[in-house]
């Protein structure tokens, strides 16, 4: 067992956890935090992806001691009073049939954004579906995702 | 996952102290390939030493067209570097074709060289750009380092600090990845350098990355993506799989090789 520390959130937390813990299990399991979700837990379908010091990580396959210090934030932590653009985006657009991906959708089109705009480059449709390859949606519900993310990014 | 102990390493030496005192120890760096494996229970080892944050195995440097990138430079880093895009863009290019966004934020080339998965990227890109690995102890040649499947010329408790190559006159990347698991089912880099054009692929041979030297010759008598319309390679020293067999695979060498040629940058 051992301490470890971190934001999440915008919140400091710690805990004694056996060191074999994930990520997700530690937001999970001890914060409660159980909106990032573990699909495949085999580091393909991206419901379990979070933002890691502000980059897209795969919570499923990450240890939290190595999150320890960094700032980690969840699909809980991105609506302020209003729901996030990106959010809002998925609800106007139909961008979920069973929901069971949308944080992983919603946290990686969040991170496809802000790094796109920062970097001055355009996100098309096709850039937003190669990005996206790291999610992957059971339904098959792509297309209105698409729609959303593009939506959303008009509105960052 | 089985029980482990975890320590972190802020640098080499560190690591290596670690590592050296853990009873059946294990570099962890971006974890994108160990981290699953210990879940699936096919690793066990009783103590992980991180080194992602290990801070002198980190940076890129390129010096006219003498480059050096840190073993803990993540994909996306490498991706990103717009000193290492302006001499060899091949590179760039490669590392921000490997997995997925995700993916590339954690996982790192030493790490990836290290593992030497048959189906990694980097290994080809090494290999055809005659890099040298550096460790904690020596230099290797990447025409030594890799030395198999999943197998390295690496010692036990050897630690990868590094890579260093000369940036080729030109070089370019094409793969053809696994329509499921955008693994490379063959991936082949060819760079042109003073020596000659050097050609390495990765994903199809049955004993991992290797240099196809008769690719090589054929494109040294004329560097053009028709010089090697007669070269036939040996379907038995393809891998063979659910996902194609060997001559499936010994073709697919050639028409990658054609469009890297046809892209050379």
């Amino acid at each position: 067992m051992t301490e470890v520390s971190m934001t999440v959130n915008g919140s400091a937390v710690s805990a004694k956890i056996e060191d074999r813990t994930l990520l997700v299990d530690f937001l999970r399991d001890h914060l409660k935090l159980t909106g990032t979700h573990v699909g495949c837990d085999t580091s393909q379908c991206g419901a379990c992806l979070v933002h890691v010091n502000g980059q897209a990580m795969k919570s499923c396959t990450m240890l939290a001691l190595s999150a320890g210090g960094t700032r980690v934030t969840t699909i809980e932590g991105v609506a302020g009073d209003d729901l996030h653009p990106m959010q809002k985006a998925f609800n106007d657009n139909h961008g979920l049939q069973c929901g069971f991906c949308t944080p992983g959708m919603v946290m990686s089109g969040i991170d496809m954004v802000t790094r796109y705009k920062a970097e001055g480059k355009t996100l098309d449709e096709a850039a937003i579906r190669h990005e996206l390859e790291g999610n992957i949606c059971r339904c098959t519900g792509y297309h209105n995702i698409v729609k959303s993310i593009q939506e959303a990014a008009g509105k960052m | 996952m089985y029980e482990t102990t975890y320590h972190k390493a802020g640098n080499v030496a560190e690591a290596a102290s670690l590592l050296a005192a853990a009873e059946d120890g294990q570099l962890l760096a971006g974890g994108q390939t160990l981290i699953p494996t210990m879940k699936a229970r096919l690793a066990a080892p009783s103590d992980l030493v991180d080194i992602s944050g290990a801070s002198d195995m980190r940076g890129i440097t390129v010096n006219v067209s003498a480059v050096t990138i840190g073993a803990m430079m993540t994909h996306a880093e490498v991706a990103a570097n717009a000193d290492l895009f302006a001499i060899c863009p091949a590179l760039s290019n490669l590392a921000a074709r490997i997995g997925d966004p995700a993916v590339r934020n954690r996982g790192t080339l030493g790490g990836s060289l290290a593992n030497n998965d048959p189906a990694a990227d980097y290994p080809a890109a090494m290999l055809s750009l005659d890099a040298t690995v550096v460790t904690n102890t020596r230099e290797i040649a990447a025409d030594a380092f890799f030395t198999g499947l999943f197998e390295t010329a690496l010692a036990e408790g050897e630690i990868i600090t590094g890579v260093s190559f000369t940036a080729p006159g030109k070089a370019a990347y094409q793969k053809f990845p696994n329509p499921a698991s955008r693994y490379a089912m063959c991936g082949v880099f060819v760079s042109v350098g003073p020596s000659g054009p050097r050609v390495a692929v990765t994903g199809a041979g049955a004993d991992g990355v290797f240099r196809a030297t008769e690719i090589e010759t054929a494109l040294q008598a004329k560097l053009d993506p028709h010089a090697i319309d007669k070269v036939s390679l040996d379907a038995k020293a393809m891998l063979s799989d659910l996902h194609g067999d060997g001559a499936y695979r010994a073709n697919l060498v050639k028409v990658m090789t054609k469009r890297a040629v046809a892209a050379l940058d």
